[in-house]
């Protein structure tokens, strides 16, 4: 079986803090690996290590077969890094920034020029072309980052929260773009802090916990671990509360459970969810919300550890 | 127009062909040439950077010639012109490399240099092109400094290239102590202090010299101190360029001082930096 991203035992320390615990993975050619986990977890400090901006304090990480420490100039030449938050130079135009990637890629003039052209169409950018970065709203932003780190058709590609911060329907164009880096070859390594991001591009996920792994799976053996789909109705009439629940109790043969957001039991498929919406019709019951969630990281942290998230939020704080 | 909208994810991402590699050779000079045109860019889209090569060195030959002249020089404030403007030339063209580090921190702290940093390119080529994009803004100084003390009545007494001579001494001499901001500005960790700790250590230099008065009133400690000042030794060199007399031997040492500089300040720099990213 053959690997594009190896990491054996890697280590990091920041000072007293241990940002690197142990951790062990490794990411087929051609998947996408998804690591999720709160912030401060380590994902970050995986990444830099795997992208030669770090280097480990013990254990070892392989690119395409070769180490991050001994052959860096050769793992740079087959990565490509896209951070949180957007590594562009503003003052520059998004056709500038392009052009100087490829030139410091060693591409001739000519040929920096054209790459720069064909990622700037193919990222929606050429209308923005030749405009500052600094004037470019956060999602077109991402998306030059982005193509920045594609300038040398890098065969491995770091994504580094890519979505964090991007309203919904840009979270979308995010992921077909994903999808398209997959389709083409490239093997990706998507840290997020939503499941289910890592869910809908993953094809395995890693979750990882202070520095630690708590969890290889793919995205339906997580869920198999953690618990599936919950359905959330809340009637606009508060007086209807329980007709909505006899409604979710003979649709899922469950209990629902009253929630902030509204009334929530676990269900099995999307069946369930247009049962629901038919019987409330037939009913004539108004809902504000109706939606089909997976769990939320908290509750991922909540069935894997025993305890919340907020428990590394604190110890980033301090 | 809604650019938002018009993400064109539908062709395949051009991703497979191999790179075509061009010259191998030179790397650090090309990569740094790419990101010295870069520092250009930057500073041409943000003329509020220029003013300290600028405005900085009118305001300075205003002030000293008019409000210090008079009283310095026995009321003769075009004799205080001459003496004060190479001094002035040395004085902003030493703070003109404040902003260098200044620009490499805030770099740092953005995440550019991670870019950078994640690409197959020569090591130092960031913090080398970096400086070589900062002569166009050392060679903005001289022209400003130049002119604007024509318009006040400054003439060099010697010839043309002698001229030219003075205003790349002080270039090449700006070049090498910027590496001392580079450093700074790699080690400290907000732009704020980059900017502190550079004042603190360009003003005393420039007022510790002969820049302004002539030395002969100053204390003895402080005399000595004028004497191996790097600020002197330029400026020295600058007055023999522009007005005549011997220059000879402060141009080189003027140039012993560029020698140190780099020596003690480049590798110290370099090291900062690949520790900081």
């Amino acid at each position: 079986m053959e690997y594009a991203i190896e990491a054996e035992g890697l280590v990091k320390r920041f000072g007293e803090t241990v940002a690197l615990a142990d951790v062990d993975f490794a990411v087929q050619r051609g998947s996408v690996l998804g690591m999720l986990g709160p912030n401060g977890a380590g994902k970050t400090t995986a990444v830099r290590i795997l992208a030669t901006l770090l280097k480990p304090d013990a254990g070892s990480a392989r690119i395409s077969g070769y180490d991050v420490v001994t052959r860096a100039a050769d793992v740079r030449r087959a990565v490509g890094l896209t951070g949180q938050y957007a590594s562009v130079d503003e003052a520059l135009t998004g056709r500038q920034n392009l052009v100087m990637i490829g030139q410091l890629l060693d591409l001739s003039g000519r040929a920096a020029r054209a790459r720069a052209a064909e990622l700037l169409e193919w990222f929606g950018l050429k209308d923005a072309a030749d405009r500052p970065a600094r004037t470019y709203s956060g999602g077109m932003r991402r998306r030059l980052d982005l193509a920045a780190s594609l300038v040398g058709r890098p065969s491995v590609v770091f994504l580094d929260e890519p979505t964090t911060g991007l309203d919904p329907s840009k979270r979308e164009d995010m992921w077909a773009i994903v999808r398209a880096l997959v389709r083409d070859g490239a093997t990706v390594l998507l840290t997020t802090q939503y499941l289910d991001e890592a869910d809908s591009l993953a094809d395995d996920i890693i979750v990882i916990d202070r520095g630690r792994v708590i969890a290889h799976d793919t995205p339906d053996g997580l869920k198999r671990i953690v618990g599936t789909q919950t359905l959330t109705v809340r009637p606009a009439d508060a007086g209807q509360v329980a007709g909505v629940a006899t409604i979710l109790e003979a649709v899922t043969n469950s209990t629902p459970t009253h929630e902030p957001r509204g009334l929530t039991v676990p269900v099995a498929g999307d069946a369930a969810m247009t049962e629901t919406v038919r019987r409330l019709a037939a009913a004539g019951i108004a809902v504000t919300e109706l939606s089909l969630n997976l769990p939320s990281l908290d509750e991922v942290f909540f069935t894997l550890t025993g305890h919340g998230t907020h428990e590394n939020e604190i110890r980033e704080a301090a | 127009m809604n650019l938002e909208a018009s993400t064109a994810v539908t062709g395949t991402i051009p991703l497979t062909i191999a790179p075509t590699r061009a010259r191998r050779r030179w790397r650090l000079a090309r990569h740094s040439l790419v990101l010295a045109r870069r520092g250009l860019i930057n500073t041409m889209r943000t003329p509020e950077a220029l003013i300290d090569v600028t405005l900085q060195p009118i305001i300075f030959l205003v002030m000293f010639t008019y409000i210090f002249g008079g009283a310095i020089a026995h009321g003769s404030q075009h004799a205080y012109l001459e003496f004060l403007l190479p001094g002035i030339l040395g004085q902003t063209i030493a703070m003109g490399g404040i902003a260098i580090g200044v620009n490499l921190n805030n770099d740092v702290t953005k995440g550019i240099f991670d870019r950078f940093r994640s690409l197959p390119i020569a090591r130092s080529a960031p913090l080398v092109g970096a400086v070589l994009a900062d002569v166009v803004r050392y060679a903005i100084l001289c022209v400003v400094t130049l002119g604007f003390g024509y318009v006040l009545g400054f003439r060099a007494h010697t010839n043309a290239v002698d001229v030219l001579g003075a205003c790349l001494l002080a270039i090449g001499f700006a070049l090498c102590l910027c590496w001392a901001s580079v450093f700074v500005g790699m080690i400290a960790r907000t732009s704020g202090s980059v900017q502190g700790i550079m004042t603190l250590i360009v003003l005393p230099l420039s007022f510790g010299s002969n820049t302004f008065v002539p030395t002969a009133t100053m204390p003895a400690w402080l005399q000595s101190f004028v004497k191996v000042n790097p600020l002197t030794q330029l400026v020295g060199a600058l007055r023999g360029l522009l007005l005549g007399g011997p220059a000879a031997s402060h141009v080189l040492w003027t140039l012993a001082w560029m020698g140190i500089l780099l020596v003690v300040f480049v590798p110290l720099a370099l090291r900062a930096y690949r520790r900081r990213v």
